[in-house]
Parts: structure tokens; sequence; C-alpha cells
């Protein structure tokens, strides 16, 4: 049985955790605004990219002068994922989820015989991955220096892809992030970014898309242009989904920390409060009979 | 006075100008052009430099693009640029960031091809911080 002075203590320091809980759920509920409308304000661009796209597809025709980067290598020998998660934890089962996510696609391709190369943007997947699959690891990006996400950092990553295609280091490349749906829901999410794949046919034929374009250079040039800067958009997309995601999963994490802690101290409370009273009533009892005895 | 059409001007950050305008200037690949309503669709790639507006009421505003493209219809203009802001925000560190790392790929670059691409982004560089910031 714990002393009183124990749980007093005890009942101190669940009490500064609470604190502690409560303040971070509500810098994340202020970061998940900012990384929320910052993911708003990147949709347009890519929106706008998707129908340029499917423009640009068409007009070629899916002839033969499509660049590398769309058509794939006509092999799928060699898988590189990159795995995009959180710098920091305490965010639920964010991470671990992406990762486990990640893993059970690794298991697969494994299974049928592929080999696989890993790139790890983000510490806490890096610590995850790293032990089952070290040795799969070729690169990490770190984002941890990195306050406000930019284009930049997106961009980054997508010419290290581009530089591995090139040199041939890869067939098929994914990128794993967590679809940012709501603030109590991610889904973990396997995109394909190389090859790109041409965009559904007659999908997206938006006004004046079926009048006769000039192109300045050619088309050939433009898309072999565009495909390179779209894989940049696709993984800044993934980037602020994933920073979303993660602070809506920090919120809710924080949200329920902070509650169990409340629990805790009301039943330390009572416990506390039935000791002293405990003590008390013997104290008197001691008293008494002491009186009694005279 | 020449009729209004739609112009946007997009980062991959954010919407930067979403308005009816009366022309742009663009600093495409091959040369300046012009962008006034009804043009001929046109879908061009873009150096760095100033995209110059002029809104449909007279104002006119300068934004510093590096790089991007641009999709042109009768009905309007898109330009999607890599970075963009207005030239009035233009930081002098962050030019001459992006000329050194330019210089370096230049230096980088294994084959001719490359290297005259990266010599070419230079130059358009350099060009564009000579006519920004005079010395």
């Amino acid at each position: 049985m714990p002393s009183l002075k124990d749980l007093r203590n005890r009942i101190a320091s669940v009490k500064a955790t609470q604190k502690i809980t409560k303040a971070m759920q509500m810098v994340a509920a202020a970061k998940l605004r900012r990384a929320q409308e910052a993911a708003e304000a990147a949709r347009p661009y890519s929106e706008r990219m998707g129908a340029v796209l499917a423009n640009i597809t068409q007009a070629i025709g899916g002839g033969g002068d499509a660049p590398a980067l769309m058509t794939g290598t006509g092999k799928d020998d060699v898988h590189l994922l990159v795995v995009c998660t959180a710098e920091r934890g305490l965010c639920g089962g964010f991470n671990s989820q992406i990762a486990r996510f990640a893993r059970d696609h690794i298991r697969k391709l494994l299974a049928d015989g592929k080999q696989v190369k890993i790139i790890c943007v983000g510490k806490k997947g890096f610590d995850i991955l790293r032990r089952d699959y070290g040795a799969l690891i070729i690169e990490r990006v770190d984002l941890r220096e990195v306050k406000t996400l930019g284009f930049v950092n997106a961009d980054a990553i997508a010419k290290k892809v581009i530089h591995l295609f090139n040199e041939g280091g890869f067939d098929i490349c994914t990128l794993f992030y967590s679809q940012f749906k709501s603030v109590i829901s991610q889904i973990p999410t396997a995109q394909q970014i190389v090859p790109a794949g041409a965009p559904a046919a007659g999908a997206e034929v938006k006004d004046g898309g079926s009048a006769v374009y000039e192109y300045e250079p050619e088309p050939g040039e433009i898309l072999s242009d565009l495909i390179p800067r779209n894989i940049s958009v696709q993984v800044f997309r993934a980037l602020l989904e994933n920073a979303a995601g993660e602070m809506g999963a920090k919120m809710s994490a924080m949200d329920n920390a902070t509650r169990n802690a409340g629990d805790m101290i009301n039943k330390l409370s009572i416990t506390y409060n039935r000791q002293r009273q405990a003590q008390i009533t013997k104290e008197l009892i001691e008293i008494i009979s002491g009186a009694e005895a005279l | 006075m020449p009729e209004a059409f739609k112009f946007e001007l997009v980062s991959p950050e954010r919407l930067l100008v979403s308005e009816q305008v009366e022309s742009v200037v663009i600093p495409g690949a091959e040369g300046e052009m012009t962008v006034m309503a009804h043009h001929a669709p046109v879908m061009t790639t873009i150096k760095p430099g100033v995209v110059t507006l002029k809104t449909a009421q007279g104002k006119e505003e300068r934004y510093v693009v590096f790089g991007g493209f641009a999709d042109i219809v009768p009905a309007g203009c898109t330009l999607l640029a890599e970075s963009a802001v207005a030239v009035g925000d233009i930081d002098r560190a962050d030019l001459a960031r992006r000329i050194q790392e330019a210089r370096e790929d230049a230096a980088d670059a294994k084959d001719d091809q490359t290297r005259s691409k990266a010599e070419q982004f230079l130059n358009q560089l350099t060009t564009l911080e000579g006519a920004l910031l005079p010395a």
C-alpha cells in the first residue's frame, strides 16, 4: 500500500503530464489547421497539372516519343518504395500504420522474387523499417529541420527518384503515405508514380480540350519537362497529406492521453482521500482507546 | 478597351492570381509572348523571367517566375509556375542561391546535352537577376 506522500507525488506527476498532453493537443490542433490550409492551397496546381497532362497525352496519342518515365522500362523486377512518415512520434498509430502497410507490400514483393529498394522520408518510418529491412534501405531523407514544408523539399526527393531511374536503378516506384481523410481517420495509401501511366483516356477534356493546340517547343519536349514535375507534385501532395494526417493523429492521441490522465487523477484522488480518512480514524481510535484505558 | 479574360497564376504552394486581365506577358521558352483574349490554344514551357499582367482595372502587376509552363486557351490562360513571387517580394539571397545551384548543376553535368541545358538555365537566371536587381 503506497503511503500518503507517495500518492500525493503520483497525483502531482499525473497532473503535470496531463498539462503537457493538453498543450500538445492544442499545438497539434493549430498545426493541423495550417497543414490543412497548405494542402488546400496546393490543390489547384495538381488539378491543373492533371488536366494539362491529360491534354498533352491526348495530343501525342501515346506515340513513341513519350519519355521513359511515363512508359516505364517494360520490366517490373526492381521496385523502389518511397515511404513517407512523420519525423516525430506521439501521434498514435500513425507511423506504424504506414510502416505496417509498407512492410506487407515489401513482403509480398520479396515473395514474388522481386528486388526491393527503399527510400525513407521521415525518421520514424526509418526506425521501424530498419529493424526488418535495414539492408534494403538505400537512402533516408530527413525533414526534421524543415519548419514549413515547401515544394523544394518534395522536388529534392523527386529529383533523387528520377536520377535513380535514369541510372536504371529501378523499374517501378511506389509512394507510400497516409491519405488524410479526417482528423480521426488516415488511410495508408500506395501510389505508383513511375511509370506514371497515361491518365484515363477522355477523363478530363475540359474547355477547349478538343481544340488543336500549338506547342512551343515540341509536345514531346514539353512532356519530358512535365513528367518529372508531375512526380514532384505527387510527392509534394503526399507530404502535405502526411503532415495533415500526422497532426490529426497527434491531436486525437493527445486528446485520449489527456482524458486518460483525468481518469487516473480521479482514481488516485479517491484512493488518497480514503487512505487519509482511514488514517484519521485510526489515530482517533488510538486516542480514544488510550483515554478509556486510564 | 480590350476584352478581359481569365488569368490564373498557380505555384505548387498556392494560387497566386486568379482574376480578369486584359493582357499578360509570358516569358516563353522560345521568346516572350503577350497573351490577350481569344488567343489561339498554345501550350508552352516558360523560362525564369517576369510575368507582367494588366488587370481589367488597368492596374499593372509583375511576378517573377522560375520555370514552369503555360496553358493558353481562348477562354483563359493558366500559368503553372514552379515557384513564383511578386516582384516586390523578391528575395535577393534566394535568387543568389538559385544561381549558385544552377552554376553547380552546370559544373556537374556529365554529358553535353545536360550541360548545355544547365548553362542555358543559368544564363536565363543571371539575365533575370540583372533585370531585377540593378547592381
